[in-house]
């Protein structure tokens, strides 16, 4: 008899069994839905709620590479090509054909003319940086927890705790990341953590001539980077990776990735 | 109660140890303050903001050099932060008599954004800087900090626009028409019964350019008595754009 009652569920236990099994799920989801409402809106602790957001005008930028210039001094980037926390893209749009982008010394020595400009519709300058993601691919592959996203939503490397494998550099869909020559770690951007902790601009905002660069906190409405949302539409590169980024373009068309 | 077999005995013992191994390599190699956020070391995050500043900020700047303030916020040059020019400036705030910021005296400087390049936007002021007044340091006509030129009378731009254009970009830019002209009352209205005067002598480009005018040094000087011999000078340079014809 006991057998017979364990291959054939009478109509109750099902019953019984279903009921269990949806009051558990609603309970898990519930669990999880708050841990995720807890993270975002954060403990109540004040640098919790804050979220930093840089906006950059691409109709403003000059490509005058002051920014890669100023970022390698306040941060000590090394000198030579290759190694930039941000850097400017010119975008050369042909009239026929996909557009080319180069970036020489990251634009700190400014763009060589090109000769037999024929053929071209139009040029313009990108300036490029660490996203700082809300979802970073980044920091999900780092093997030892070495790259993380701070309590204020930047992302940061611990250069004691990385172990150098590159894993992040790899992994990062915008080309932020390098290989840092003599420390031996990964290196990025951080916004300029130490400089906005204490209410700087980060280096490359301060020295923009043209003000194509605007940084602010996100929660704070009167601040320059929520104006900036509002007076412009704004994009982000490589939506369609869903990391959520957190460095907002004004003027960037569908070829700007 | 069954009797717990020896070899399982032993087996627990090592498992205990392997695990209790592991919990306490696990506290030594693990910084204190790993996972107290995050997946990663809470302490990173205080040594990362402890990154000594290298840019001041032009709100540091403006707290001593406030005269220079007001002429920049009323400029072109406003939005321009002091250290895009005269570099980072973070120890000159610490130790304002010991460490100088440079201050810019070539026409690089300048050109980094203002040199013509196709892909800046429009509106954007640009100059050709092997044409524009090539040789003459920026700021002999422009002030950094405020650049408008002081610019020729538009009464006379209006007709003469060809030579306004082409002096506003030779080294005779900052000079007023009148400087060299005598202009008679009428000529606005009749111009052709009231002409300008003109010079008539090769000392009149003397009283700038002969070795012992008394202006700046950096007027370029020629002897009078040597240079081109009876020519008039007018009949090598010409005034408007000096350069072009040397």
């Amino acid at each position: 008899m006991k057998k017979e009652n364990k291959k054939h569920l009478g109509r109750r236990q099902f019953l019984k069994k279903c009921a269990k099994a949806v009051c558990t799920g609603l309970l898990l989801s519930f669990v999880e839905f708050k841990n995720v409402w807890a993270k975002q809106v954060g403990n109540g602790d004040k640098s919790a709620e804050r979220k930093y957001a840089m906006g950059i005008d691409i109709h403003k930028c000059i490509g005058c590479g002051r920014c890669a210039d100023a970022c390698k001094k306040e941060n000590k980037v090394p000198r030579e090509p290759h190694y930039f926390r941000t850097w400017i893209e010119r975008y050369i749009v042909p009239i026929k054909g996909e557009p080319v982008v180069d970036s020489p010394n990251g634009g700190i020595d400014g763009f060589p003319e090109l000769k037999g400009d024929k053929g071209i519709l139009k040029m313009f300058f990108v300036p490029k940086l660490c996203n700082h993601c809300a979802h970073p691919p980044c920091v999900q592959v780092c093997p030892v927890g070495a790259t993380f996203t701070s309590r204020d939503g930047v992302v940061l490397v611990d250069p004691k705790y990385c172990v150098g494998c590159r894993y992040c550099i790899q992994a990062c869909p915008y080309g932020a990341r390098y290989m840092h020559p003599e420390k031996h770690v990964a290196d990025k951007c951080t916004f300029c953590y130490h400089r906005i902790t204490k209410g700087l601009l980060p280096a490359c905002v301060e020295v923009c001539p043209t003000k194509a660069r605007i940084f602010g906190e996100v929660d704070n409405p009167t601040s320059p980077i929520r104006r900036f949302a509002r007076l412009h539409t704004i994009t982000v590169l490589k939506p369609s990776l869903n990391t959520e980024p957190m460095v907002l373009y004004a003027g960037a068309e569908g070829m700007v990735r | 109660m069954p009797k717990i077999p020896q070899q399982v005995i032993s087996l627990g013992i090592l498992f205990l140890i392997a695990i209790g191994g592991f919990v306490i390599a696990r506290k030594f190699f693990i910084p204190h303050s790993f996972g107290l956020y995050g997946h990663y070391r809470a302490d990173a995050v205080e040594e990362i903001k402890k990154q000594e500043i290298v840019y001041a900020g032009a709100k540091a700047c403006y707290d001593c050099h406030d005269d220079i303030y007001d002429l920049k916020a009323q400029s072109y040059h406003k939005d321009v932060a002091c250290e895009v020019c005269h570099g980072p400036a973070a120890s000159h705030v610490e130790n304002p008599d010991g460490v100088l910021p440079p201050i810019p005296n070539d026409r690089k400087g300048c050109a980094i954004c203002h040199d013509y390049s196709p892909p800046r936007p429009t509106g954007f002021p640009q100059i050709i800087e092997a044409r524009h007044n090539p040789g003459k340091v920026c700021k002999s006509c422009h002030n950094p900090h405020n650049p408008t030129l002081p610019h020729t009378p538009e009464s006379c731009s209006a007709c003469h626009r060809e030579i306004y254009m082409k002096k506003s970009i030779s080294s005779h830019a900052s000079l007023e028409c009148a400087t060299c002209h005598t202009v008679p009352e009428g000529h606005l209205t009749s111009p052709r019964a009231n002409e300008v005067g003109k010079p008539q002598k090769r000392e009149f480009c003397g009283q700038c350019h002969a070795e012992d005018a008394q202006v700046s040094k950096d007027i370029l000087r020629i002897d009078l008595k040597t240079h081109g011999e009876r020519s008039l000078c007018w009949e090598c340079h010409y005034p408007h754009d000096p350069e072009t014809n040397t």
